[in-house]
């Protein structure tokens, strides 16, 4: 679980995060949404520690982030799996070196263990013959397959993901967001993925929070988000003529 | 300011660079690497420009002197002053700001941009020891290469100037012999360890501080080749007065 208190974040003059106050659960995947500019990023590189809060706290499973000194925020990197937007494939190595890599780094396995658990892996995200592949030649749904798969062979607490489905057809998206949906559950992992793909927040969206301006001005489920009033979240994710007819439809069958 | 900035950030770069170090069986890979990219994949051009550049220096000189007052082993002579003080050391090493150099800083800068250096800060890597340190390593070897430089600078020097009518064979080898002075190989090594060191961060630098996309990342393997080169002058000049003047 992580849980953000009061986060603030400032660049220079301009305030980025202003107060955010949420908790993300194991086993859910939580989603964060808003428009260009809202925080988002700035959100997700804080919680990844790539950025300092200026003021507040991020406790990961009840561990105060700032009180830790740099061995401790090592070790918890090392419980953190990201998948980035272009996925971050390291180009000189193949599918399998890639996801081998922090098994490489940050463990003592052997050789042949280390393989077992990558080809556990790729088989977990469908990907059972490409492992002597370079990233260049593999298409962008199965670059992300592999990123996911070096996401979570450490067996990863955390799994945050920035715009998983940028660039992918919409047949292609769904089964990414379903992969992460499964392995979230089975891992028992603490999901936080940041996107705009408002499919993916109907899909898979079972705790979301909605950044506009630095705040958080909304958070709920893909269940709760159909019924909200909130004009905010409204006008973004019904912006587009098809979502306000779903919306309208699901609204329709439950009155 | 911004000048200084980037002065004060390349030196806390260097402290990080010797800090956390990678696995040693991961870093002994990625040395093998860089020795294949950096040192093995520059020999062809060096061997080249070496051999031709050796040659028309003595030609040059020969040309020169056309005296009959100044004796025909000056051109020996000559060929070998130029070689090993300034031309492998210096023009090589030029040579390599921009052919290694502008390899480091793109490779660098373009996993800076398709954020493979994030990932790796994102594991808890030291990506700054993981990526420069490997390339300091295999630029140990550049002396190495600045040798091959020197033989076959002197080689080219030989061939042109004997095939070319220019002087004879013994003539041109009691040049090499004559007045030699064994400190001024020291120095010439010296100044080629520094320009290693310099090969190897500057264009790193560069490359992993860069911000931007794939135009950036031209931009900044030209900023890299054009700082890489000053910085080489300055410190020739520093080492030339501080060894030699």
């Amino acid at each position: 679980m992580i849980e953000v208190r009061n986060l603030h974040k400032s660049f220079g003059e301009n305030h980025v995060l202003k107060g955010i106050t949420t908790t993300f659960e194991a086993g859910k995947t939580n989603l964060i949404i808003g428009q260009s500019g809202s925080g988002k990023t700035v959100f997700l590189k804080s919680l990844l520690g790539l950025h300092v809060p200026d003021k507040g706290e991020i406790l990961y499973s009840n561990r105060v982030y700032s009180e830790m000194d740099e061995y401790k925020k090592r070790n918890l990197r090392q419980e953190m799996g990201m998948v980035f937007q272009g996925s971050a494939l390291f180009d000189s190595m193949t599918v399998e070196e890639n996801v081998m890599f922090p098994l490489k780094m940050f463990t003592r396995m052997e050789y042949e263990e280390m393989k077992e658990r990558v080809d556990i892996v790729l088989k977990r995200v469908n990907l059972t013959d490409a492992h002597k592949k370079l990233p260049a030649e593999i298409s962008g749904g199965m670059q992300k397959r592999v990123a996911i798969a070096r996401a979570i062979v450490n067996k990863p607490k955390y799994l945050f993901c920035d715009e998983p489905n940028s660039g992918l057809d919409p047949k292609t998206a769904i089964i990414i967001d379903n992969l992460i949906h499964e392995i979230t559950v089975e891992y028992d992992i603490t999901t936080v993925i940041n996107t705009h793909d408002m499919n993916s927040v109907m899909e898979i969206g079972e705790k979301i929070v909605f950044l506009k301006d630095g705040h958080k001005a909304w958070e709920g489920s893909n269940k709760e988000i159909f019924k909200t009033d909130n004009e905010a979240v409204t006008n973004f994710v019904y912006s587009s003529e098809l979502f306000k007819k779903v919306r309208q439809m699901y609204l329709e069958e439950r009155n | 300011m911004q000048y200084l900035e980037n002065f004060g950030k390349y030196f806390l770069m260097l402290r990080e660079v010797f800090s956390r170090p990678t696995k040693w069986p991961i870093m002994k890979n990625l040395i093998l690497k860089e020795i294949d990219d950096l040192i093995y994949g520059s020999l062809g051009i060096i061997i080249f420009i070496s051999f031709f550049i050796g040659g028309v220096v003595a030609i040059q000189t020969a040309l020169n002197i056309e005296s009959p007052f100044i004796p025909k082993y000056l051109v020996g002579f000559t060929t070998r002053q130029s070689v090993i003080l300034e031309f492998a050391p210096t023009f090589i090493s030029i040579i390599m700001a921009g052919k290694v150099g502008s390899y480091i800083t793109s490779s660098i800068g373009t996993m800076r941009v398709t954020e493979q250096i994030d990932a790796l800060e994102v594991m808890g890597v030291n990506a700054v020891n993981f990526l420069i340190f490997p390339k300091i390593i295999a630029l140990l070897l550049y002396p190495f290469v600045i040798a091959i430089s020197m033989y076959l600078g002197i080689l080219g020097g030989w061939m042109a100037a004997v095939t070319g009518g220019y002087t004879t064979s013994a003539e041109f080898i009691k040049g090499l012999q004559i007045d030699f002075q064994p400190f001024h190989v020291v120095y010439a090594f010296t100044k080629t360890m520094a320009f290693a060191f310099i090969l190897a961060t500057i264009p790193s630098f560069y490359g992993f501080y860069m911000k931007g996309g794939a135009l950036e990342v031209g931009k900044a393997s030209t900023t890299a080749f054009v700082w890489t080169s000053v910085v080489i002058i300055i410190v020739n000049y520093l080492l030339t007065q501080m060894l030699l003047g």
